[in-house]
């Protein structure tokens, strides 16, 4: 096990986002982390780097075997364990160049990998002194991608790397991302199904602020009927999610939720 | 014509003492999201410092390098200061707005009566060297050289600050941190390091805008760096809040604005201007001068 989350609540504006999220990564492969838009995705994400107060335990296991406690740490100390995080916006720093974004993001506890990076994104060679807000969607993907692939890491937190981008885009990207998952565990926020079936080992779905389902993420989307109700799409036929509707926070039927093995972990 | 250029090189005077209290603002808004209403106080120490240093320092003293040996011990004292008010009080109340404003309000109270309490609320004669009280013939003008102290020292600050941030892992940090800080601790960068340089910056410019401002008005007195931070703040918002080059020209704006006003309309006019003119800017580029146009 790499990562461990127990009981971890965060409230924001006075919104009790996360109520209670157990959960667990293991070391290796891709887990997807799914639900419905405000499910509180992003916000689980974001309290393992401590970018949101939050309470609870969040625990990383190294490659040798000690645990780290996550919790109460600053995101710095948190990230320079071995975590890379590429956001949800890309967030890349558009008033400095393609270079400085990369030269910025190499951390003093990493060997750094401009070779790998440049390898799998020529383009970002070619562009190196460009700033990267004048980039594409695409490009700026490819610089919050390269930033995580710069450095050696744990886990990576990936939050909807395919957002907005064209389907060829997407089919790229996805490519980076599961030869990446060859060498390092990848947590990944993503709404495209079709991304999830080809990347993802394990899946966790979140709803209301819960972990409603965890298990394995083939066997997620075999079943069509347990995807669409908690996913509240179509899975089979590498449905695409985004785009379609979902219900409005608050007003959706509670889900049922089947406690697993990994939601009992740290229950 | 003596009488323009006269006005313009004492417009461009008084636009370097602005910048250089109004740089350290700006990057410490910029990056920090810090009001520091406390910036006033550091130039004050930095004047102090600096005249403190001429009358007793071993070394310094009114001219030649014992004058710079001042002016450097009340720049130190300035920086020190800055980092240490930094570290004390402004890094636990991070991202606690209302509260920073408060302390930094509250330190600039308590700086100025601490000085009035030392050395008196009287002004104090401020040692300068010889040949900044010497004037120079500039197009027919007469012009005193301790213009062209400021104006030089200014631009040297500039330049230097520029090239900072754009050669330096620091500067790469500062500047990142301006646009999301979050995603710089993101990258595992410990952006409080910053925090703690880029206030100690700003207090050394601050203090160095104190030492020449005594040279400039011929002596120094506790509130001096209190009625500056006002007009530094002016061009803070004109500039455009967190741009380093915004700071400067709109530094140049109000300089010669100010200065034009009072001379050919009336005394005290200028300081109205000048609050015209942030009016004019807010009201036509409300992210000021180097706002993005959308």
């Amino acid at each position: 096990m790499l990562l461990r989350m127990a009981d971890v609540h965060v409230r924001l504006s006075g919104s009790h986002v996360l109520q209670g999220v157990d959960l667990t990564v293991r070391r290796g492969g891709v887990t997807a982390l799914l639900g419905r838009n405000g499910a509180g995705k992003t916000t689980t994400v974001k309290s393992v780097l401590g970018l949101v107060p939050s309470t609870g335990t969040v625990e990383l296991t190294d490659a040798g075997g000690r645990v780290h406690r996550l919790s109460g740490r600053r995101t710095h100390e948190v990230v320079r364990l071995g975590i890379g995080y590429a956001p949800e916006d890309r967030e890349v720093f558009g008033g400095l160049t393609v270079a400085e974004n990369l030269t910025l993001a190499e951390r003093r506890d990493s060997a750094h990998h401009h070779d790998r990076v440049y390898e799998l994104f020529p383009e970002l060679r070619t562009r190196s002194r460009q700033l990267a807000g004048t980039l594409s969607g695409g490009q700026q993907q490819m610089v919050a991608i390269a930033r995580l692939l710069l450095n050696d890491n744990q886990l990576l937190l990936v939050d909807e790397p395919t957002k907005g981008l064209a389907p060829l885009l997407v089919a790229e990207v996805a490519e980076v991302l599961a030869r990446a998952a060859e060498e390092v565990t990848v947590l990944l926020v993503e709404q495209n199904l079709s991304v999830v079936r080809r990347m993802a080992t394990d899946a966790v779905v979140v709803d209301q602020g819960r972990v409603a389902w965890s298990g394995s993420a083939p066997d997620l989307l075999a079943d069509a009927d347990r995807a669409r109700e908690l996913l509240g799409v179509a899975a089979s036929g590498g449905a695409q999610a985004r785009g379609e509707p979902a219900s409005p926070p608050g007003t959706e039927p509670p889900v049922p939720v089947h406690r697993t093995s990994a939601g009992e972990a740290g229950a | 014509m003596s009488t323009v250029v006269l006005l313009a090189v004492t417009g461009l005077g008084l636009a370097a003492l602005y910048f250089l209290v109004a740089s350290g603002l700006s990057l410490i808004f910029g990056l920090m999201g810090v009001l520091n209403f406390a910036h006033g106080a550091f130039l004050t120490i930095g004047a102090y410092g600096t005249w403190w240093a001429a009358g007793n320092l071993p070394g310094a003293g009114a001219s030649g390098w014992g004058f710079v040996l001042a002016v450097v011990f009340g720049v130190g004292v300035g920086t020190l200061v800055a980092a240490l008010v930094e570290l004390a009080l402004i890094r636990p109340l991070y991202e606690r707005h209302i509260e920073q404003v408060l302390v930094t309000v509250g330190l600039s109270l308590a700086m100025v009566a601490l000085v009035r309490a030392i050395w008196g609320a009287d002004p104090r004669p401020f040692p300068a060297p010889e040949w900044a009280k010497d004037t120079t013939s500039l197009l027919g003008a007469s012009v005193p050289n301790d213009r062209f102290l400021l104006v030089g020292s200014a631009v040297v600050v500039l330049l230097a600050v520029l090239a900072f941030l754009r050669f330096t892992r620091f500067g790469l940090v500062i500047r990142a941190g301006v646009e999301n800080r979050s995603m710089v601790t993101a990258l595992g960068i410990d952006v409080r390091r910053a925090f703690t340089l880029v206030f100690a910056i700003g207090g050394a410019f601050a203090a160095l805008a104190g030492a020449l401002g005594g040279v400039y008005l011929g002596s120094i007195s506790p509130g001096q760096g209190t009625s500056l931070l006002i007009f530094a703040f002016i061009v803070v918002v004109i500039g455009g809040m967190s741009s380093i080059t915004g700071a400067a020209v709109a530094a140049v704006l109000v300089g010669l604005v100010q200065q034009f006003a009072n001379y050919y309309a009336a005394s005290g006019v200028g300081d109205l201007s000048v609050v015209l003119l942030l009016a004019v800017v807010l009201l036509t580029r409300p992210g000021g001068l180097t706002a993005r146009v959308a």
